[in-house]
């Protein structure tokens, strides 16, 4: 079984060079039906192996086993976690792929593989970072995810504000990569190790912790929350997502932020965990506050915005805070908690960007205000639509709402609150926006100039607009809801991630499996009804929730400016290290 | 232990990321990540290195005869460039397109996406 691990990217990775080899040749179907074969092949094995991937599977690649407890091999690290995102990110490439069918009517011209195979390139990069046990192998694929994404972000190179948006997330991520980098040849320094475990117990042997453990622990979670577009490293997000294919939108809301978020959580575990890394205290104190202005900025920019691609990516902001906070807490339940609210995320949030998609290429637009009342003949993805937005408000029983409980509880206290608050303000909005575009309820809003991106003068990503909507784009969000809706009642499903989490992260840790409690219904259905009367007061009434002045510093934060972009970084690093600091000098 | 060559990857590093938040010319920005690069490429270096020591080739060398300087970094330095290399050859070419689609390299120009 070991022997099959190192297939989850050398088979994506191969599928792919046969595409560019041969895509010119081929016509679009078969590009496309051999792409969509090789990601539903890599997906059928991840799942095949996380079913049997207790005890965690360890594979040195080329046979470079270890000699006398030091190593200079590769090591993949097969374990429940691991595995499922690997399965998570494999599925969603599918979803993501069977969408773009009729997506994009005009490939780029006598290129017919350069998308699928991008897309396979990244689901290669996505799975190879979940299974990576060495930790400047993690560094590589991260690149390589990152790369392919800067990639596909700009693949409509011929709008301008495509190729800015793609500029901008390069170069910010590229600078926490690098970043990441310098913090690892650190750690090398101090142990002479790459594998995690190995580092991790380097680290423990040499004592207690000291500035350079500091140093590295700051240079590699900055580089992961990039990735995970913690605040303040978050701009590069909205204005990414604003601008990619929604495909592409999918697969980047989805599941390559989460896995910023599973990285800090696997590299915590595994490396700062010890007596020579990062106190525990240290990490929670980082991770929650981070997590909670995470949560309550995206919450808020989420409010606000009118291009609706934004509203959803602000939305994964404020989710990721959320996810932050719940690995921050450092109980296994809240990992519990976090794996299965990832699940349940993952497939609402694709299929309200596959709605969104199906809006863009109807109207060619994606602003709020213009689409207002335009999309009434739309009844199926409307109603798609409103499921999407209770479920991400934590809708008993869809597998948001399921993750959501079980976190909220084992975060405990005012933490409760602030997971109630950010996923209504985030439900409300998009609940607000298909009131107005699908059922067009309340006034027109008024076409104010503001400072903001409207979304208005986008054009659709196919050829021409469409008359009639392809099968492959309402069936995709449909079954990524019905996956949702899966996560939260298959019986016995909490209970088989909360083994493989709690195997790969708590050394086998025995708690309760998670499920539904009374409390946790109450507290979601109270979200749902907090949610829904929140959308109806902004429809009937805008006036009252109007963006008051004192929001307008914030927005203007966002700026477009890569480098206002960098100095938050620097900034968001500085306060990484600042709240680290105290148990290191205790 | 010698601390320069550890405080200089520090300053390279800075000097980049200053010239990325201060850059009028998005090619130079391009070339300030460059310069952020560089200064992962003389950490590692540094990390490697020992005194007296050689490169580690060992077709003229007798295994144990002198010491020689850590490989493993070295692999790392040279995986770093190839990636390096992808980033900036992308990079520049979606500078291209903006200077087409924008008629600009000034990032201070360029305001559609905000909010």
């Amino acid at each position: 079984m070991n022997d099959l691990l190192p297939l989850l990217v050398a088979v994506p990775l191969l599928g792919a060079a046969l595409l560019v080899a041969a895509g010119r040749r081929l016509p679009r179907v078969v590009a496309d039906s051999v792409a969509c074969a090789v990601s539903a092949g890599t997906a059928g094995l991840a799942i095949v192996l996380s079913l049997n991937s207790s005890p965690p599977m360890v594979e040195w690649v080329g046979g470079w086993t270890p000699v006398e407890g030091r190593s200079v091999g590769i090591v993949l690290i097969g374990d429940g976690a691991g595995l499922g995102m690997a399965a998570l990110a494999s599925l969603l490439t599918l979803a993501a792929l069977a969408y773009s069918w009729r997506y994009f009517e005009e490939p780029p011209r006598r290129h017919a593989g350069s998308f699928p195979a991008l897309v396979l390139l990244l689901q290669a990069g996505m799975c190879g970072f979940a299974i990576a046990g060495d930790l400047f192998n993690a560094f590589v694929w991260f690149e390589l995810m990152s790369v392919v994404a800067y990639a596909l972000t700009g693949t409509r190179v011929e709008e301008a504000k495509a190729v800015q948006g793609a500029l901008t997330f390069g170069v910010v991520t590229s600078l926490g990569a690098y970043a990441m980098l310098m913090g690892i040849a650190l750690l090398y320094a101090r142990t002479g190790e790459l594998a995690m475990d190995g580092i991790g117990r380097g680290l423990d042997a040499h004592g207690l912790p000291d500035a350079l453990v500091l140093a590295a622990f700051v240079l590699v979670l900055t580089g992961l929350l990039i990735k995970s577009a913690a605040v303040p490293f978050h701009f590069w997000l909205p204005d990414a997502h604003a601008v990619a294919p929604t495909p592409v939108c999918m697969l980047l809301s989805g599941v390559m932020v989460e896995l910023g978020v599973y990285g800090v959580w696997r590299v915590y575990g595994t490396v700062f965990a010890g007596p020579g890394g990062i106190p525990a205290a240290d990490l929670e104190r980082v991770l929650v506050v981070l997590g909670a202005v995470t949560a309550l900025i995206g919450a808020v920019m989420c409010w606000y915005q009118r291009h609706i691609k934004r509203l959803l990516a602000y939305s994964t902001v404020a989710h990721t805070g959320l996810f932050l906070i719940g690995i921050g807490v450092l109980t296994p339940q809240a990992d519990d908690g976090v794996a299965l609210y990832v699940l349940g995320h993952a497939g609402v949030k694709a299929a309200l960007f596959a709605c969104t998609g199906i809006l863009l290429d109807r109207y060619g637009t994606v602003d709020e205000h213009a689409l207002h009342g335009r999309a009434r003949e739309l009844r199926g993805v409307a109603v798609m639509y409103v499921v999407g937005a209770l479920a991400l408000a934590g809708l008993p029983p869809f597998g948001t709402g399921f993750g959501k409980a079980v976190t909220e509880k084992a975060a405990g206290g005012s933490l409760t609150l602030l997971y109630v608050v950010a996923s209504v303000v985030t439900a409300a909005a998009v609940l607000r926006v298909a009131a107005r575009v699908f059922f067009g309820l309340g006034p027109t809003p008024a076409d104010d100039p503001e400072y903001e991106t409207t979304g208005a003068g986008e054009r659709p990503e196919t050829r021409h607009r469409l008359s009639r909507i392809p099968d492959t784009m309402t069936a995709v969000p449909a079954v990524l809801l019905a996956g949702s809706l899966a996560v939260g009642v298959a019986p016995g499903f909490g209970e088989v991630v909360a083994h493989a989490v709690n195997e790969a992260g708590s050394g086998g840790a025995v708690v309760p499996a998670p499920h539904w409690t009374p409390a946790g219904v109450l507290l979601d259905l109270a979200s749902t009804v907090l949610a829904l009367g929140l959308a109806a007061l902004a429809v009937t009434r805008p006036d009252l929730l109007a963006a008051p002045s004192h929001a307008r510093p914030l927005r203007r934060l966002q700026s477009g400016h890569v480098g206002d972009y960098v100095a938050w970084v620097l900034v968001g690093a500085t306060l990484l290290g600042a709240l680290a600091l105290p148990g290191l000098l205790a | 232990m010698d601390v320069l060559p550890y405080l200089v990857a520090v300053w390279i590093f800075l000097i980049g990321c200053y010239g990325l938040a201060t850059s009028r010319n998005l090619i130079h920005a391009v070339g300030c990540l460059a310069v952020c690069q560089s200064a992962t490429y003389v950490l590692l270096l540094a990390v490697g290195y020992r005194d007296d020591a050689t490169a580690p080739v060992f077709s003229d060398l007798e295994p144990g005869a002198r010491p020689v300087v850590d490989p493993v970094v070295q692999a790392l330095a040279l995986t770093d460039v190839v990636v390096g290399a992808t980033v900036t050859a992308l990079l520049l070419a979606l500078v291209i397109q903006v200077a087409k689609r924008h008629g600009t390299v000034d990032p201070d120009e360029l305001s559609e996406l905000r909010g």
